[in-house]
């Protein structure tokens, strides 16, 4: 693998300019005669705009305009748009409800924007924003989905007749029913994910220039993927044509899916530049980020899992209701269908499934992908309802698993998903052995005499990454391909650039795919440059969510430097007169084969430059471009343990050990994957014990629209993570990769839940599993 | 923010003065609740006074058992007072666990006294340790100073100058935090005199504010241990509920937290 090469544990290279304060974030760029926004924003979760006055604002001090939704109207711009066509059970299209980018009809969720302010300073901005006024006639309001169903409901959308989005079904009903009809046992369970707010350390923000001369626009964005944000920009929004728009993200601190999507504001900078004539900047503070960040999770289900006689599981029959928001947002619809109910078979031989959904409006921020997007909802549900079922057996939770565990690949589930690879008994006896499972009655008697309840549980999960072949997600509804692109650039002085469409977010890409460079051509990491996230450098990429920029958009760089090796070992060749066959590249050489003869990296490079000596017919220049198209999901997987220790007196539960066991495949840098894992957990462990977005329900207003009750998990909630990987490398793409970028969040919730529930000996407990939440559930009878 | 005058006052009667002659002015300590709320724009004072730089503001002095602690006094120099520790060393833990660092090395006693958050640490142990609230016009006993959430019977201009109180026999404070903000979601301070005189109070807790708790008090009297208060009812009628915890178990955790301090004190 050589220092530098794959599997090594290189230090990341972007990290001097993070940790030194010298990254370059959208808020940081500054170009002149920059004005700033402030978006005028509903105080009212549901209400029909009367009028809006901003004759007062517009001759405030600074002010260069205010602009409402009758003006973006009246130019064009078109509604955002949900990306990803489900049809309901009937046939019908899902029933997708307008959305502006500045409401000026109705406002569905505190936070709706309705106007945007221009102004020489955000302060002058702020004071115009606070003298616009709005007209609003107050609607009744309803945030919870289940309710929202219900008849004499507040309706959002004309649309969507009580609310109700799509009622998607998976798999088959009557096999399912026949399974439960016969079972030896069944385990009931009704499973409630809570909402989060993603909470990225850099907030959203936006800078839109319009270039009056070349009728050009360029548009700093805090995005996951610019290439997406210019395509959906043009193609629907009616911004701007692609090639007079240029789409920038720079460092982006931290994503979690919440910056995959196209939001209102940047599209209401770019058209507020061109009728302003001034670049004009917006950048969200906190309040604004937990108010219109796209939330993630909100599902509440009903499980029936079946089981003969020998405990195997022959029957899973799932209901859920998820809430979507105000909004469809722009992959909303495929995280709670197909990045969800595909997985219900988790790790398990499951011959009969089927998962009706329903996806429901309500007057609360719009939902959408969030660090994992459906596979926690899924794992949550499968391995709480197994732990139920274990204990309701009264045989272990690793034997129950180990009895269904699917054991031959490929296996092919009754919800589409084909698992290629696999080795789920080699993580549980990982984990197990890792967190001393056998000697736990020992440590829980120990705890008792302190007056301790102690817990374990665990959790078996399965997820999928990368997404999928661009054809297949095609037919099951998707607006994109989920492809990648990469371009490998020789220079003639041997240093290399690698443009990918994948997009860093903290993911460590200038580190991990320079060691793909390193290792196929033996130079220094620090010769190789990672471009990205700009789309006037890389022509397309469809960017980076769903844990797929190490399976997809390193597989496309794999292709690419296929290309550039079998053309650089043919200039060699040349140059030495040999045979291209013998040609092997070690060391920053290309040698021939067994004898002493070779050319050093960058003197074949300038020979491809100078083009003096090339053989016949050769073009000038050494840089090659590809395109890959993954064959199949990627399906990481493994076994996480939880021990924990619960304060009877209080509720407080204190994390004892958190043991992880994860098959990633191949590893590139086996340090940045166990980063990834760690945030992973911390992400995972908030969701069980922290996090949880209240909405008032009488009136829709956000309570938890600031950390003061928003709770974060810290340092000091969290204990120090044992994790250790296994590989059962990914049979569908070159390198064997499967992806690590979420495993951490999916995985380690239901582990934590189980684990205190089999502390206090009570299943009801809802996440996130507050103090509060425990002391009742502990002092109540299951 | 919305625009405001700045004035680094030099003594407290120039404090006062300033105070005075501006518009709708404030004092401004540490300014660890009044900076973040004016940059929410939910407070616009026309003047800030900064006590930060009087220097007849800050600094412990203990004679005997009387401890006196100027307002501008950080919560950071109250934890790490070795004088203070050695007579009442209860009151530099409870400094010692408010906000973060950052926040102790700005934040002050006289501050969180005349703010009267209803979830801050400090108006819980003025009133179990029979503090006096020194201004720069009289002397209030902390019983009679804290009115209600955010309320104090400070008048119009009035400057929290010094707080004085005789050091206890024994004395302890134990918090449960809020999960997110970690202000007191139920704090409380236990205080024995060495005339056997016991005072709890409870704060973070109570929906008008910090409040003593006379059954307690009534039963660590007779017996100075955490059993004493095994059944002490605590009425959850008065308590506050939001959507971290209810009124019942806050209730719990007043129980809890009072058995803790007297175990530690």
């Amino acid at each position: 693998m050589g220092v530098e090469g794959i599997g090594a544990r290189v230090a990341r290279k972007e990290d001097k300019r993070f940790l030194t304060g010298k990254g370059r974030y959208t808020d940081d760029m500054s170009v002149p005669g920059m004005k700033y926004a402030i978006f005028v924003r509903s105080p009212y979760a549901h209400a029909k705009i009367r009028s809006i006055d901003a004759a007062a604002a517009r001759a405030m001090p600074g002010v260069i305009d205010v602009l409402d939704g009758k003006q973006l109207l009246a130019d064009g711009i078109g509604n955002l748009i949900c990306g990803w066509m489900i049809h309901s059970k009937d046939g019908s299209p899902m029933k997708m409800g307008a959305w502006r980018p500045l409401a000026h009809e109705t406002v569905r969720y505190v936070g709706d924007a309705v106007a945007i302010v221009v102004a020489d300073s955000i302060a002058e901005a702020k004071d115009a924003a606070e003298a616009v006024v709005v007209d609003y006639q107050e609607l009744p309001v309803v945030t919870d989905a289940t309710k929202a169903l219900e008849p004499g409901q507040p309706q959002l959308h004309p649309e969507a007749p009580n609310n109700l989005i799509f009622d998607w079904q998976i798999g088959d009903p009557a096999a399912t029913d026949k399974a439960i009809a016969s079972a030896a046992h069944v385990t009931e369970i009704t499973i409630q994910n809570n909402r989060l707010s993603p909470n990225p350390m850099e907030p959203r923000a936006t800078l839109g220039i319009y270039d009056g001369g070349d009728d050009h626009y360029t548009c700093y964005t805090t995005s996951q993927n610019p290439h997406v944000a210019r395509l959906v920009m043009s193609a629907f929004y009616n911004v701007a044509p692609e090639n007079k728009l240029r789409v920038i993200a720079p460092d982006v601190g931290g994503g979690f899916g919440s910056k995959i999507y196209i939001y209102p504001e940047e599209i209401v900078c770019l058209w507020a530049s061109k009728r302003t004539g001034v670049p004009v900047k917006w950048t969200s503070d906190r309040t604004e980020a937990f108010l219109t960040d796209a939330h993630g999770r909100d599902h509440l289900s009903t499980v029936k899992m079946a089981f003969d006689a020998d405990n195997r599981i022959i029957g899973l029959k799932v209901d859920t209701t998820a809430n979507l928001g105000a909004y469809m947002s722009l992959f909303s619809s495929a995280v709670p269908t197909y990045l969800y109910a595909t997985l219900l078979s988790g790790q398990y031989d499951i011959p009969a499934i089927h998962a009706n959904v329903r996806t429901v409006y309500t007057n609360t921020a719009p939902v959408d992908a969030y660090r994992g997007a459906g596979r926690p909802e899924a794992t949550y549900l499968l391995e709480r309802t197994m732990e139920t079922a274990a204990r309701e057996l009264g045989v272990s939770p690793a034997e129950l698993r180990r009895v269904n565990f699917i054991r031959s690949f490929p296996h092919q589930t009754p919800v589409i998903m084909n698992y290629d690879a696999g080795d789920y008994e080699a993580s549980l006896n990982a984990a197990m052995q890792a967190s001393d499972w056998n000697g736990f009655a020992a440590r829980k008697a120990e705890a008792a005499k302190r007056g301790m309840k102690r817990g374990i549980g665990m959790s078996c999960y399965i997820e999928a990454c990368g997404i999928a072949p661009s054809a297949a997600v095609g037919s099951l509804g998707a607006g994109v391909g989920l492809w990648e692109s990469a371009e490998v650039r020789v220079n003639a002085v041997g240093t290399i650039e690698v443009l990918t469409g994948s997009h860093s977010h903290g993911q460590g890409h200038e580190t991990t795919f320079a060691q793909l460079v390193a290792d196929r051509f033996g130079v220094p990491i620090d010769s190789v440059n990672i471009v990205h996230g700009d789309t006037d450098k890389v022509q397309m990429g469809m960017g980076t969510y769903g844990s797929r920029s190490g399976a997809v958009g390193m597989s496309a760089v794999v292709k690419a430097l296929d290309k550039v090796e079998a053309k650089a070992k043919k200039i060699a060749a040349h140059l030495m007169e040999a045979d291209e066959s013998d040609i092997v590249i070690e060391n920053g050489e290309l040698k021939v084969a067994g004898t002493d003869k070779a050319v050093p990296w960058f003197q074949m490079a300038l020979a491809a430059y100078t083009a003096h000596n090339l053989p016949p017919g050769m073009e000038p220049g050494l840089k090659e471009g590809a395109f890959y198209d993954p064959a199949n999901f990627t399906f990481p997987a493994g076994c996480y343990i939880c021990e924990v220790e619960v304060d009877p007196e209080t509720g407080v539960t204190k994390i004892i050990q958190f043991v992880a066991a994860d098959d990633f495949g191949n590893i590139i840098n086996p340090m940045i994957v166990e980063g990834q894992v760690h945030g992973g957990l911390a992400q995972g462990i908030g969701q069980a014990l922290l996090e949880g977005v209240h909405y008032d329900p009488a009136n829709g207003q956000l309570l938890t629209a600031s950390y003061m009750d928003y709770a974060m998990p810290r340092a000091d909630d969290l204990p120090s993570f044992k994790v250790s990987t296994s590989n059962t490398p990914c049979p569908n793409n070159p390198l064997g990769i499967k992806g690590c970028g979420e495993a951490g969040a999916i995985g380690s919730p239901p582990a934590l839940i189980n684990a205190i529930t089999d502390a206090i000996g009570n299943n009801r407990l809802t996440m996130p599993a507050t103090p509060q939440k425990v002391w009742a559930a502990a002092h109540a009878a299951n | 923010m919305y625009e405001t005058h700045y004035h680094r006052a030099s003594s407290i009667q120039d404090a006062v003065k300033l105070k005075q002659a501006a518009g709708e002015g404030k004092y401004l300590a540490g300014g660890m609740t009044l900076i973040p709320t004016m940059k929410q724009r939910l407070a616009a004072p026309t003047d800030l006074i900064d006590l930060r730089h009087v220097s007849e503001m800050r600094g412990i002095k203990v004679t005997g058992k009387t401890v006196r602690i100027a307002a501008a006094t950080t919560h950071f120099e109250v934890a790490s007072s070795a004088e203070l520790a050695a007579v009442c060393p209860a009151i530099c833990g409870l400094a010692s666990h408010i906000g973060d660092p950052h926040v102790r090395h700005m934040g002050t006693i006289g501050g969180s006294l005349a703010n009267n958050d209803p979830a801050a640490d400090y108006p819980s142990a003025m009133l179990a340790l029979d503090a006096t609230i020194v201004t720069d016009r009289r002397e209030i006993a902390a019983g009679d100073f804290f009115t209600g959430l955010f309320e104090t019977a400070l008048e119009d201009g009035e400057l929290v100058t010094a707080i004085t109180f005789e050091a206890p026999a024994k004395a302890a404070y134990q918090k449960f935090a809020n999960p997110a903000s970690r202000y007191a979601m139920a704090g409380v301070f236990v205080a024995r005199r060495d005339n056997g005189d016991v005072r709890v109070a409870v704060t973070g807790a109570g929906s008008s504010g910090v409040f003593r708790h006379k059954g307690m008090e009534t039963a660590l009297s007779s017996n100075w241990s955490p059993d004493a208060l095994a059944n002490v009812p605590v009425d959850a009628s008065d308590l506050l509920s939001d959507i971290h915890a209810d009124a019942t178990y806050r209730a719990n955790l007043v129980k809890v937290m009072a058995k803790r301090a007297v175990a530690a004190a």
